[in-house]
């Protein structure tokens, strides 16, 4: 009995699921999937890569060569955890920070550079071809993931649509739109909230009043989680549970990925003007990479001669995207007509020449 | 007088405006501690405190609807949204509430709120951060939409939006936010809305614009001076409801008249000028009315973004071509 006499009706709980400690320790037995050494390097070996291209994507933005640029620098292990779990006939729907899921469902890195390079050809993945491009308008893509998964349950397909976004998404009504729906419609769709506590300047506390991110799917009518989203084996042990429930049909998942971001919000913004160093010092020690780094090496399964070979093949892999970027031939302004509607209407074939002869001109 | 930016100026309009009346206060994503995102409002949270430069929760459809409470409420709320591509969610409130409560309840509620936000294209922005769709807004009954193009028009009609008993959205022209220059006195002078302001006068040809594009505008004209054409500049300012009587009576000092905005041509707000001009200056054209402006794409991403935009040589091409006609 409640308070007043009442009878208690609901009561709900959030769990956090966490295997690796920031030093590299196991907290509790690890998932199946952990067994596969194969698996958790290659895990490790996507985390550091996409760090490596990070750091260059950051250096050519500082040069002049790349537009606004939003690193991934502390949270690597979101995007790649997610991803991993995933099919590849499984639709991706990315926020503009998930270059580690792209990357990993085989993206080239070069598509990602013509993207933020201001080319719209960089959206048009050689990979996976259902996937959607990143989304700048902060979680308008979660609507699209519930129409999705939507498809999906219609036509019967053992297909799975995985949202990712960030903790600011969380205060549109898009995104509880999107979740109710699919709790409605028991649909196969998973929602990742990389909880990284800033949406730019405003921390997590100035964005919701709520204990957790995790419990706002109770409100839609499903299973909210934490993870600690710096332990990428917690994340993709949670992607992996949720993934394979809502293509049994169990209806949608949500995650809530607890990390950090470690560098500034984009190479427009200066992280200093709103938060103490010291404050993102304190929490280079949780970060995901070195955590996974320790697990492996106490575990005899890395090396530091593999870490060396790492390097020097992230740097090759990633130099020789940026040439094939740079190298990417100009396009016709007429192009911008491209794409634009299946048949270019005629009233606007006039307009494309116009912009033709100019550049002929 | 101190030369500021345009931003800077904006800046000065907020801080005069909360000095002057209590009831102004100023909201939306990271305009607090961060200062906006272009710094329009750094400082004023240190100023006015928190309570009055309110950092929200990233929901723009809330920041649009918080203003309509708030301003029935006597408050004055200043809202700011990133760019004009996140200003679609405040449609609905902008449509259905903002606009109309006044006429809804008969004067009994009133709206007095303004939305701010930058406005265009040209600075080499990822998606959705290049939107001028101020057509769109101009459509809305009982809003004014207010577009400045120097600093010193931008501290002005920002002062007198945010004292305008009405809903203004005032959009900043996001590309010269920092290259324009002026001198701005802080002298809490609003500028008249409703109002368009001649820039330059000349005989031969109208060139009408707004916000941004007035610097392409005002470059053309000089270069048109230099071959003997004297262009009048008309910078519209308020597009919403804008001032006919200075479009009309230029164009009947000139006979001529060319349109520059860098928004997309079907449906942009330069058709709702010529149309105008064909209903009531017809008799003065001795050529048709010409408009130059983005083509009918989506905004390209930054590799060619340069060529949407209308170029001082598209301009002056077209105003010859106006001189030329007979
Ligand atoms: C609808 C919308 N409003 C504003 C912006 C500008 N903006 C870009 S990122 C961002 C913060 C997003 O924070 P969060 O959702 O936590 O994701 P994170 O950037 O931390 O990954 C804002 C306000 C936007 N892109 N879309």
């Amino acid at each position: 009995m409640a308070d007043g006499g009442l009878p208690v009706i609901a009561r709900f709980e959030v769990r956090h699921r966490n295997y690796l400690a920031p030093d590299g320790s196991i907290n509790r037995p690890l998932p199946a999937f952990a067994s596969d050494a194969k698996l958790l390097v290659s895990l490790y070996r996507a985390m550091v890569l996409l760090r490596s291209f990070d750091r260059k994507a950051v250096a050519l933005q500082r040069t002049g060569r790349l537009g606004t640029y939003a690193v991934s620098l502390g949270q690597e292990a979101v995007s790649v955890g997610i991803a991993s779990a995933m099919r590849s006939e499984d639709v991706l729907l990315p926020s503009y920070r998930d270059n580690g899921a792209l990357i990993w469902r085989g993206v080239k890195l070069e598509e990602i550079l013509l993207f933020w390079g201001g080319d719209e050809r960089g959206n048009h993945f050689s990979g996976p071809v259902q996937d959607f491009p990143f989304c700048v308008p902060v979680g308008s893509q979660a609507p699209h993931a519930a129409g999705v998964g939507y498809a999906f349950k219609l036509r019967k397909e053992p297909r799975v649509a995985v949202c990712l976004f960030g903790d600011g998404a969380t205060s549109k009504g898009d995104v509880y739109e999107a979740m109710n729906f699919a709790g409605v419609h028991k649909l196969p769709v998973v929602f990742v909230a990389t909880n990284n506590q800033w949406a730019i300047s405003v921390p997590l506390r100035l964005q919701t009043g709520c204990e957790t991110l995790a419990q706002k799917a109770i409100a839609a009518g499903f299973i909210g989680e934490q993870v600690d989203g710096s332990d990428v084996v917690a994340v993709r042990a949670a992607a992996e549970e949720a993934i394979v429930a809502a293509r049994d049909g169990q209806g949608p998942r949500f995650i809530e990925a607890v990390t950090y971001r470690l560098g500034d919000h984009t190479t427009s913004d200066d992280a200093s003007r709103y938060r103490p160093e010291e404050d993102v010092q304190a929490r280079w020690k949780e970060e995901p990479i070195a955590r996974l780094r320790a697990f492996l090496a106490g575990q005899k399964m890395w090396s530091k001669a593999d870490e060396e070979q790492l390097a020097a093949e992230c740097h090759e892999r990633v130099e020789a995207a940026v040439e094939r970027y740079l190298a990417t031939e100009p396009r016709g302004p007429e192009t911008m007509f491209d794409h634009l509607y299946a048949d270019l209407p005629e009233v606007y074939v006039a307009q494309r020449n116009e912009l033709a002869r100019e550049e002929d001109g | 007088m101190a030369e500021v930016t345009l931003v800077e100026a904006i800046n000065l309009a907020l801080a005069r405006a909360m000095e002057d009346d209590p009831g102004v206060l100023l909201l939306g994503e990271d305009v607090g501690l961060n200062g906006g995102v272009f710094r329009a409002t750094a400082g004023l949270q240190k100023r006015f405190g928190a309570e009055r430069v309110l950092d929200t929760p990233l929901a723009e459809l809330l920041i649009s609807g918080l203003c309509v409470g708030m301003a029935t409420q006597g408050l004055k709320p200043v809202g700011e949204i990133q760019f004009m591509g996140f200003l679609y969610p405040c449609i609905d409130q902008l449509v259905n509430h903002a606009s109309r409560i006044r006429n809804r309840t008969q004067g009994r509620l009133t709206c007095p709120m303004v939305l701010r936000t930058p406005h265009g294209a040209g600075i080499r922005a990822p998606e959705h951060h290049s939107e001028s769709t101020e057509a769109m807004l101009a459509h809305i009954p009982g809003l004014r939409v207010v577009i400045p193009s120097s600093p010193e028009r931008a501290y002005g009609l920002l002062l007198a939006a945010i004292r305008d008993p009405d809903p203004v959205v005032f959009l900043e022209p996001t590309r010269i936010y920092r290259a324009a220059k002026g001198e701005v006195e802080d002298n809490g002078e609003a500028l008249p809305l409703d109002v368009a302001f001649v820039l330059r006068e000349g005989r031969d040809v109208t060139l009408i614009s707004w916000g941004a594009m007035l610097k392409e505008t005002m470059a053309a004209a000089d270069a048109l001076a230099v071959e003997g054409i004297a262009a009048e500049v008309v910078d519209l300012a308020t597009l919403k409801p804008y001032d006919e009587v200075t479009v009309l009576s230029s164009v009947a000092k000139t006979g001529r008249c060319v349109i520059v905005h860098e928004a997309t041509r079907t449906g942009g707000f330069g058709a709702e000028i010529a149309a105008l001009i064909a209903e009531r200056g017809l008799a003065s054209l001795l050529a048709p009315v010409a408009r130059v402006t983005g083509y009918d794409t989506v905004v390209p991403m930054a590799r060619l973004e340069q060529k949407f935009m209308p170029s001082v040589g598209h301009i002056a091409t077209a105003a010859r071509q106006a001189c030329q006609f007979s």
